[in-house]
């Protein structure tokens, strides 16, 4: 049985069907790739995925369990962290600031209305090994606004991390990445994927074919093929739609 | 499972962020200034009620400014539990005992209460709405309070409250004199600011905090931000309650301007103009500010919100980050300066 299942999923906005019929298998330990055309749903279905929209219709089952009516705090507390496609961080803090707010041990205590948080140095450690892990070592200091583009998407990965996921959806993660960024980011998701299941949105087929087990295609509002990254060089409808025209 | 954030790396020492002080030297400084007011007020021309009133709006502010300045969440009907207070305050000492500790704890639980119940609506919702709906209850209290004659005495509201005197077991201090109230709000006062250091400090305070940069992102690292958000309310308006119970002390009256629109909006130009939005001591600038400039300039001209109104204007244009803001660069600028001269 698959880690994290949707089966049937179905979200509207007023008259516009979104997603229709949406089912969606990831299994522990692969990275997954949903690609697809832009106003495809790909992010709205990352968005019922995680609990930011309640889909109309369907199931979404994450290690045996029907989370799709749970609210986003339960979700994360069951281990399914996400980033976001516009890179969403607290900027006034520092970047230590930001991954320790992240780390289960604080949320959970998030109750906690006397004890100074500067005085937890166990969670700021915690912290700089996430931040060394995205490559961000050296960076604690800084405030998250001062940070370069690539940094911050680095960063928002790390926030993701830090709350201790068992599953991580990426939303677009190389949107205005350049070359070299792009590639110091398939570098980091390379290395995430041997501890963790990750999901990717990815318009960067180079990236995405280079990195995923297999890859689901969502247009309009349906997945509509899907199969490792060889099958899809051959899918008919992949080749026809031009989604899989860069890497072959 | 063991996940990413289980592993450690420990960072050095000159990289952790530093600690808050126990005790902050703002507050000690605070301290000396009103603990002596009732000596060097009458020499500079004013009165020792004044500092009465000052250190009542700065409990208020403090407690007004977790919930503006640390949380962001605007609240423009907070005077209903200034209010709420007061008349819990006064109704305790008259019909149920009175006993100084006692009609305080239920002004703060009054307003406490009702605290709970409005956030419980307005928790919900952010920015514009949230705002609206607070003014919205805001107005629903004050017009109770007028209206509900035979309880809160309607427009003139509860009268001939008594200052009683505070009863600590061991030794007994009559709070009749101006002088004697003083040193007991004071008390008050460091009790409250000392609280709301340690919150903005907290797990608590930094999660409040994260939740004022992007909510949306708080949420989705597994935050509870409705709980946040409601707590927050509850204790700013127990504050505002305390507030409102010394404010009905000192007044030895509870009535039903102080919920008004007007009065609600007062505590938010403190906030504002004192520099609440960035300074956890703007608030006590500005409460300062706005007492001294009330008295001070109310002496030459009845037309004193109106200059106070183009300050508050001119700062909100020009130093958004208020007067606090204002002595931090200026103390940015002496730190650069002697730093180039050494």
């Amino acid at each position: 049985m698959a880690l994290f299942e949707a089966r049937g999923l179905h979200k509207r906005f007023g008259d516009r069907v979104v997603l229709e019929s949406v089912d969606l298998a990831f299994e522990a330990g692969t990275l997954t790739g949903i690609m697809g055309p832009n106003g495809a749903g790909k992010t709205t279905c990352f968005h019922c995925l995680t609990g930011f929209h309640r889909a109309d219709r369907g199931r979404i089952v994450f290690d045996g369990e029907d989370i799709g009516a749970l609210p986003p705090h339960e979700i994360v507390a069951r281990g399914v962290a996400r980033s976001f496609q516009s890179i969403n961080l607290f900027d006034a803090d520092t970047v230590l600031d930001n991954v320790v707010i992240a780390l289960p041990e604080v949320r959970k205590r998030a109750g906690n209305a006397w004890g100074d948080l500067a005085r937890d140095s166990g969670a700021q450690d915690r912290a700089a090994a996430v931040l060394a892990r995205v490559g961000l070592a050296g960076r604690e200091r800084a405030k998250a606004k001062d940070l370069a583009y690539g940094e911050r998407r680095a960063l928002e990965i790390a926030l993701a991390l830090a709350s201790g996921p068992r599953i991580l959806f990426l939303d677009e993660p190389t949107s205005g990445l350049g070359p070299d960024g792009t590639a110091r980011l398939a570098e980091l998701v390379a290395e995430l994927k041997r501890t963790l299941t990750l999901v990717v949105i990815e318009h960067d087929m180079r990236f995405l074919f280079g990195l995923a087990d297999t890859i689901a295609v969502i247009h309009w509002g349906q997945v509509i093929a899907g199969g490792t990254p060889r099958e899809l060089r051959d899918n008919p409808w992949v080749a026809r739609s031009a989604l899989a025209e860069e890497p072959c | 499972m063991a996940t990413v954030a289980d592993t450690a790396v420990a960072l050095a020492p000159s990289w952790r962020p530093a600690p808050a002080a126990l005790v902050p030297a703002p507050l000690i400084a605070l301290v000396a200034i009103l603990g002596t007011a009732w000596w060097w007020l009458p020499k500079v021309g004013l009165y020792p009620y004044l500092g009465v009133e000052i250190a009542i709006w700065m409990v208020y502010a403090m407690g007004y400014n977790l919930l503006l300045g640390h949380s962001g969440l605007p609240s423009f009907g907070h005077g209903a539990f200034f209010g709420i207070g007061a008349y819990g305050f006064g109704l305790a000492q008259k019909h149920l005992v009175a006993n100084l500790w006692l009609d305080l704890g239920a002004g703060v639980l009054a307003a406490a209460l009702a605290g709970a119940i409005v956030a419980a609506f307005i928790s919900h919702r952010r920015g514009i709405y949230y705002a609206l709906l607070t003014i919205a209850f805001g107005q629903v209290a004050w017009f109770v309070a007028i209206k509900w004659h035979s309880v809160l005495g309607g427009e003139d509201g509860l009268l001939n409250l008594k200052r009683l005197p505070a009863d600590l077991g061991v030794a007994t201090f009559d709070l009749k004199s101006n002088e004697a109230l003083l040193a007991f709000v004071l008390v008050a006062l460091v009790l409250v600011t000392l609280f709301c250091w340690r919150v903005t400090h907290s797990r608590y305070g930094r999660a409040l905090a994260c939740i004022r940069q992007n909510e949306v992102r708080a949420r989705f690292l597994g935050y509870r931000v409705w709980r946040c958000k409601a707590s927050i309310f509850v204790i700013s308006a127990a504050i505002a309650g305390l507030a409102g119970a010394l404010f009905a002390m000192a007044q030895q009256s509870a009535y039903p301007n102080v919920m008004s629109l007007h009065q609600s909006g007062l505590v938010v130009m403190m906030v504002l103009v004192g520099g609440g939005l960035v300074s956890f001591w703007g608030p006590i600038v500005g409460a300062a500010f706005f007492i001294l400039a009330r008295d001070l300039l109310g002496a030459y001209t009845e037309t004193w919100l109106f200059w106070y109104g183009l300050v508050f204007m001119a700062v909100v244009l020009f130093k958004p980050e208020g007067l606090a803001g204002i002595g931090r660069d200026a103390a940015a600028r002496w730190r650069a300066r002697r730093a180039r001269t050494a």
